[in-house]
């Protein structure tokens, strides 16, 4: 990529070559898990928790949490880089995989967008392709352990392969659209799709 | 509005040291556009051998002020891009810059209160530019500003915040010194909790709009317990400050 401004002095510190094919254009890497959420982090016992896929399906579907975890589950270890420009690697997980969730409903050929909802009112949106063929998870494990309220729990949404505000926290459902509607950050100037490696951090990027 | 935010190369035109850890850079920017006070900026910073690395930065500076940012920046032990900024730069000096960015954790005059800004360390830069904002625009709104550092020399804009009076017209600012307080100190001198926080929102009934900016346990901390107070979650917003900064 042509770029021909140099900051004067600076060679850059590079820490961890080994993981130099790892990190997307101007990230770096984290040990921690930094907790970043717009608002304060809403509760949600799990009696009360459900998860219902709607929109452009013939019949929506709704689990409860006693049906959701008795689903069948991945345990996956992914890279994950959010638009502050930190990334964390082999972040491991528990989750099921979009793809078994759509096997419980009918889905209308129109639909090519989803928007996912969350317990708290934060909204995102992705391409029907990027959350089909094992490429997006609702998870409600990390490293273990149940999912920690700040970190998304009960259950959020894993889609690794996107910048990390696509992974919605407390995430209560899926509905899907003919056409992109613009969730929370992506109304406030962020991109609509989010590839970190194409950084799609802002919209016109 | 632009569609695009488009990388700019910024020129320092001076550096103002805040604290011993901290300094602001009041940056030329040539495509300058008006921002919302509690947006930020990306810098990006490049080797000859084309590596980069990039972070965010709140803009300090109010939007009336036109054609510069402040941009305060906190130096960390292990930031490449803020010891780059302390150490290497002088007046003069260019930076490759884009935003403004964000708007979430904005404040502007005509979105009202009463206001309760809620800042750790360096997460009053934010903070800073609404104060500075509402200010400049003579807005009346009721506004408390609680204010959480280790010491008394931590504390940064300290001259600003005590010494122009049009600041004051409104604005009520409490202290809390974690570390060390100054010589006959009667106010807060511990961490944030329920009762300080209680305390200080209590003229301001259940809704006051929060802006909630610091480290990340402090804000979560923070944001829990005002919920916990009952003040309605639509209403508090965060945004998180350190070595990892930035938003969800």
């Amino acid at each position: 990529m042509a770029n021909p401004f140099i900051s004067k002095g600076f060679f850059g510190r590079r820490r961890q070559p080994d993981a130099a094919d790892r990190l997307p254009p101007g990230q770096y890497l984290t040990p921690d898990f930094p907790v970043l959420s717009a608002g304060p982090t809403p509760r949600i016992t799990l009696d009360d928790w459900t998860f219902t896929i709607g929109g452009l399906a013939r019949e929506p579907f709704t689990w409860n949490w006693k049906e959701f975890t008795g689903l069948p589950a991945q345990t996956f270890t992914v890279d994950i880089h959010c638009v502050t420009k930190w990334s964390k690697l082999d972040t491991r997980w528990k989750g099921v995989s979009l793809e078994l969730l759509l096997e419980h409903v009918d889905l209308d050929p129109k639909a090519g967008f989803v928007t996912a909802t969350c317990y708290g009112g934060y909204t995102t949106n992705l391409p029907l392709p990027d959350i089909v063929n094992g490429q997006a998870f609702v998870a409600y494990e990390y490293d273990g352990q149940p999912l920690l309220p700040e970190h998304g729990g009960p259950a959020r949404l894993v889609v690794p392969h996107l910048y990390f505000w696509k992974s919605a926290k407390w995430v209560n459902g899926l509905q899907f659209m003919e056409f992109d509607r613009r969730g929370f950050w992506e109304s406030l100037g962020y991109h609509d799709r989010g590839d970190p490696w194409k950084e799609q951090r802002y919209q016109g990027d | 509005m632009r569609t695009t935010l488009e990388w700019q190369i910024a020129t320092i035109q001076s550096i103002q040291v805040e604290t011993s850890t901290v300094k602001t850079f009041t940056l030329a920017v040539p495509s300058w556009m008006p921002h919302r006070a509690g947006q930020h900026y990306d810098i990006r910073l490049t080797a000859p051998d084309g590596y980069q690395a990039q972070r965010s930065y709140s803009i300090a500076s109010e939007p009336e002020r036109q054609g510069v940012i402040d941009l305060t920046v906190e130096w960390l032990e292990d930031g490449e891009v803020s010891s780059y900024l302390h150490e290497g730069l002088t007046t003069g000096d260019q930076l490759e810059v884009r935003g403004p960015i964000g708007g979430y954790f904005v404040w502007e005059a005509s979105m009202n209160g009463p206001l309760l800004l809620i800042a750790g360390g360096s997460g009053i830069v934010p903070l800073m530019s609404m104060i500075r904002h509402r200010a400049k625009t003579g807005s009346q709104v009721p506004t408390r500003l609680l204010y959480s550092v280790r010491t008394p020399e931590d504390v940064i804009y300290d001259e600003e915040l005590r010494q122009r009076p049009a600041f004051r017209d409104g604005l009520e600012i409490f202290y809390t010194f974690t570390r060390s307080q100054p010589a006959g100190w009667t106010g807060y001198a511990r961490r944030i909790d329920r009762q300080m926080l209680s305390e200080v929102v209590e003229p301001f009934g259940k809704e006051p709009l929060v802006y909630v900016c610091g480290p990340t346990l402090l804000v979560e901390s923070v944001a829990n317990q005002l919920v916990q107070i009952d003040i309605p979650p639509a209403r508090i917003r965060n945004e998180r400050f350190g070595p990892t900064g930035g938003t969800q």
